[in-house]
């Protein structure tokens, strides 16, 4: 005999049963605390249930309480039980009527033949925690805590508050040190028994019954004043969710749970019969001394963690809707927006397709219809091109684009002709890549054959649109990544600027000099139009300086061929 | 909240109990084996009318995950749906000729039988063509979730309604009894869904999917919402206000978390597009017992004359949760 077991039950009492006749087969006595909450028919059931056992014993009821010291003292009454009646018991394994078995019993019993001076707890100085909940730590220790964190909150949190505020400080006793740990431990016959029989046990007990889940800080603290050596980590594996509750496990954790070489884990969900009928047969494994490795299961809880308390960026659904600024992410991805650009070329968007290897969208954000890459009516994820779906919502609309394209870089083009509700949204985004050419939106009323009258009304409203947009890019609170260029600026080195932009998009094709050019719309005369607007009262000033005359915009190549740029 | 608001919100919220409680006189039992719930039981509500077809499948795909217990409210259905229910040894029936606009689109009568027999249970409410994906459902039983839920202090779970479709008209493929209407309607949008927040309630307002996409391209405000919350803890002082869309007291509708994090929700996969709809929408086209004056049928009539192929090159087909997890439509949340 090395191994005795107690076990603190109190739901599920016939998977407790289960769990204690599966010991007490192999060679392990067992004693089971029962909360006393427990109706007493209950609890004789789960005594006639194992009356066949000789070495399972039933020790004094505790009223017990999640948090409160009547949990340490259930275990103590357990464990002086287990220490008197079961001599040659070696070492005390705290369990609950939760836990399961993972591994043969003659594997715990070697393992711990094999250590049989170590005392398995977690015992970590207050200072190296960061799982507590309520973010009590060392308070734990100074403050005292009457009342009940689950049915009293108020008077939990005022009484709290009041003593912070007094400055009120309890001192520990004896100058133990506080430490925290997982409250499933596995100790030695020499330290546990050392605890209880302390001379000044009453003196701490009176101390600790004040503590914040002292059943996390008891065995701990104590342990660090007798053990010869301890292993701070727990046998059993209990994973915490963000809330301080243990994670449970289901059928579908079994490969998972084999693979972690733990002794044992919890807790345990009660119909789990897969589980249960697995690891309760014996397995036929031969000898494995493997240490327990959870490190897997750690992963996926911590993803779980991650996922409850900072989502997936970029995703809005049923059950993740952030506050503005709380998205951590408004998008999924890094996108590009260029203003002013299929202004100023011809056919940019399949020259951009092209040199990005990827598709490019017109418009989005056009006033008539949804402008997708290759004028889709549906697009990714089944995304309408109907303008007034689209206007119904268009910050959904754009970060639904970017998730159902994760993946594939979004490109796509903006105007002051558009719908300029998605402006503010693209400025606050730090995926946002904006280019803009301010003032190319007159190169399209430059070629078109409208009443000049019309023209001028029209530039008018487009160059307020525009400057809007742009005093939004400007703003400090701008998180997107933006280019500003006027058209005369952009136009002196055309080439050199659009290099600038597909590089800082990076990809396959960063770095590489671009080799097939954009043709540029011919510009010969736009001086003059700017100035006939100016002369109309318009002054279009977001162009930038044009001359009339306008040297530098005649074609190179002479003749009337478009400028082509190199 | 302001303390007025709150107030007119506990009105609103008794006027329904009580609305229900008047409403409740309209029913009249057909089979009534509620003393066989027991404590822990998950009991699911259902209020119906002329859907004997559908009724094999929805009862085996709740069984199999876990519901102890039915309540239906028939609506004076005429296809045998009351005589087969009431032959169901875990269900329990009423029935009723009165009107399913009056009682608030059967809210009423439901929110009476979930006074009075679910208090202290989870409830599952749906329609006979909404089905339950939640995070594990193809390993874990419903009473895991709700376990789970209860352990983390929570009181009701969201889910949002997934419009499924079949590929093609959508009379091509005929719906026999039994059959798991999903191997038909396989087909889903995957991501053009409009979110708002709703503050009166606290809920969130969904709109989109093939629906929005399809019937109400001009004015999409007028589509129907998508946001549910079928599985709620009952307390005998809630009430459903809207649907299954929101609830009071309205802390409930807190389905969603709004500091980043994603919450444990799921989806409804509505079964809606099958053959047996066009005679469906023509019917409840005649009887204007629907929402908003019928609006959303008299849509799906002009639609689905001219085209009722619902299926594009960007639709998704359906898989299994996990898929509908990575497309971004439901969540684990913390749940492992």
């Amino acid at each position: 005999m090395s191994v005795g077991f107690v076990m603190l039950c109190h739901t599920a009492l016939h998977r407790a049963a289960q769990v204690a006749r599966h010991w007490a087969e192999r060679d392990c006595p067992v004693v089971i605390h029962v909360d006393k909450r427990v109706s007493n028919e209950a609890y004789s059931g789960l005594k006639s249930d194992l009356s066949d056992l000789p070495n399972v014993k039933f020790c004094g009821r505790h009223k017990c309480e999640w948090g409160t010291w009547s949990l340490v003292a259930a275990s103590q009454t357990a464990s002086e039980m287990m220490l008197a009646e079961f001599p040659n018991v070696r070492h005390v394994f705290l369990s609950s009527g939760s836990c399961l078995p993972l591994r043969p019993v003659e594997e715990l019993k070697a393992y711990l033949a094999a250590r049989p001076r170590t005392d398995f707890i977690e015992s970590v100085t207050t200072e190296d925690v960061e799982w507590t909940v309520d973010g009590l730590h060392a308070e734990r220790f100074q403050l005292r805590f009457p009342f009940s964190w689950k049915r009293h909150r108020r008077l939990f949190d005022g009484y709290v508050e009041l003593q912070r505020k007094v400055g009120f400080k309890r001192t520990m006793p004896d100058d133990l040190v506080p430490h925290l740990g997982s409250q499933w431990w596995c100790l030695t016959r020499q330290t546990l028994s050392a605890i209880l029989q302390d001379p000044s046990r009453k003196a701490y007990d009176r101390f600790f019954k004040l503590v914040w889940i002292p059943d996390e800080s008891y065995y701990q603290t104590l342990v660090r004043k007798y053990s010869t050596h301890i292993e701070s980590r727990s046998l059993t594996l209990s994973k915490f969710d963000f809330q301080g509750k243990p994670h449970v496990f289901y059928d579908d954790h079994l490969h998972l749970l084999r693979r972690s070489d733990c002794f044992v884990a919890r807790k345990i969900w009660h119909k789990a019969d897969r589980l249960y009928e697995t690891f309760l047969t014996d397995q036929d494994r031969g000898t494995v001394m493997a240490e327990p490795a959870p490190g897997k299961i750690d992963r996926v809880f911590s993803k779980a963690l991650e996922r409850r308390t900072r989502g997936r960026a970029g995703m809005y659904m049923h059950s993740r809707f952030p506050n503005p600024d709380w998205e951590n992410g408004k998008t999924s991805a890094p996108y590009s927006v260029f203003q002013g650009f299929n202004d100023l070329f011809e056919n940019f968007e399949p020259w951009l397709a092209r040199r990005l290897g990827t598709r490019v969208h017109g418009n989005l954000f056009d006033p008539v219809r949804v402008r997708f890459s290759g004028d889709a009516d549906v697009y990714a994820g089944c995304l309408s091109s109907a303008a007034a779906i689209r206007d119904y919502d268009p910050e959904h609309f754009l970060t639904s684009l970017i998730w159902n394209t994760r993946g594939e870089r979004q490109v796509f083009q903006f105007s002051p002709r558009d719908e300029q509700r998605i402006g503010a949204f693209l400025a606050s985004d730090g995926n946002a890549q904006i280019s803009v050419v301010t003032g190319a939106w007159a190169v399209p009323l430059f070629n078109s054959n409208q009443d000049f009258h019309t023209i001028r009304k029209t530039a008018a409203l487009l160059q307020k649109q525009e400057i809007d947009f742009v005093s939004i890019l400007r703003r400090v609170q701008t998180r997107a990544e933006v280019k500003i260029w006027s058209l005369a600026e952009f136009v002196e080195e055309p080439m050199e600027n659009l290099q600038s932009i597909l590089d800082a998009i990076g990809g396959p094709s960063s770095g590489a000099r671009i080799t097939e050019a954009p043709r540029m719309v011919d510009l010969s005369g736009f001086g003059q139009f700017l100035q006939n607007l100016k002369n109309q009262g318009m002054n279009p000033h977001v162009t930038g300086d044009f001359p009339v005359n306008q040297p530098g915009m005649q074609p190179r190549s002479g003749g009337s061929r478009p400028y082509l740029v190199r | 909240m302001k303390v007025v608001q709150r107030y007119k919100l506990r009105l609103e919220r008794k006027r329904f109990l009580i609305r229900a409680w008047r409403k409740a006189r309209d029913l009249l039992l057909v089979a009534d084996r509620t003393d066989q719930i027991r404590p822990n039981d998950v009991l699911c509500f259902v209020t119906l009318r002329n859907e004997r077809i559908r009724l094999p499948y929805f009862l085996r795909y709740y069984r199999d995950r876990g519901v102890s217990h039915f309540i239906f409210v028939d609506n004076d259905s005429t296809d045998g749906t009351r005589e087969y229910l009431a032959g169901q040894g875990d269900c329990s029936v009423w029935t009723t000729p009165a009107s399913y606009k009056r009682s608030r689109f059967g809210m009423d009568w439901l929110n009476a039988l979930l006074r009075e027999y679910g208090h202290g249970h989870w409830c599952v409410v749906v329609d006979p063509d909404e089905f339950l994906v939640y995070p594990f459902c193809d390993t874990r039983p419903i009473p895991a979730l709700t376990d789970w839920l209860e352990s983390s202090s929570i009181k009701s779970f969201g889910a949002m309604l997934l419009d499924m479709y079949p590929k093609g008209p959508i009379t091509t493929q005929p719906y026999s009894e039994g059959q798991n209407p999903f191997d038909i309607a396989c087909w889903f949008d995957s991501g053009n869904y409009m979110i708002k927040r709703n503050w009166d309630f606290g809920n969130l307002w969904i709109q989109g999917g093939p629906r929005a996409r399809l019937f109400f391209p001009d004015n999409p405000e007028r589509a129907p919402a998508l946001n549910k919350i079928p599985l709620v803890k009952w307390d005998k002082n809630y009430a459903f206000a809207s649907s299954t869309h929101m609830l009071l007291p309205r802390g409930l509708n807190l389905v969603f978390d709004e500091w980043g994090g994603e919450k444990a929700s799921g989806v409804l996969m509505h079964a809606k597009f099958l053959d047996t709809f066009t005679t469906k929408a023509r019917e409840e086209l005649q009887r204007k017992q629907h929402y908003a004056n019928s609006h959303e049928y008299k849509a799906y009539a002009a639609g689905l004359q001219e085209d009722p192929n619902l299926w594009c090159k960007w639709s998704e087909r359906f898989i299994n949760w996990r898929q509908l997890e990575i497309l971004g439509l439901m969540s684990k949340g913390n749940w492992a």
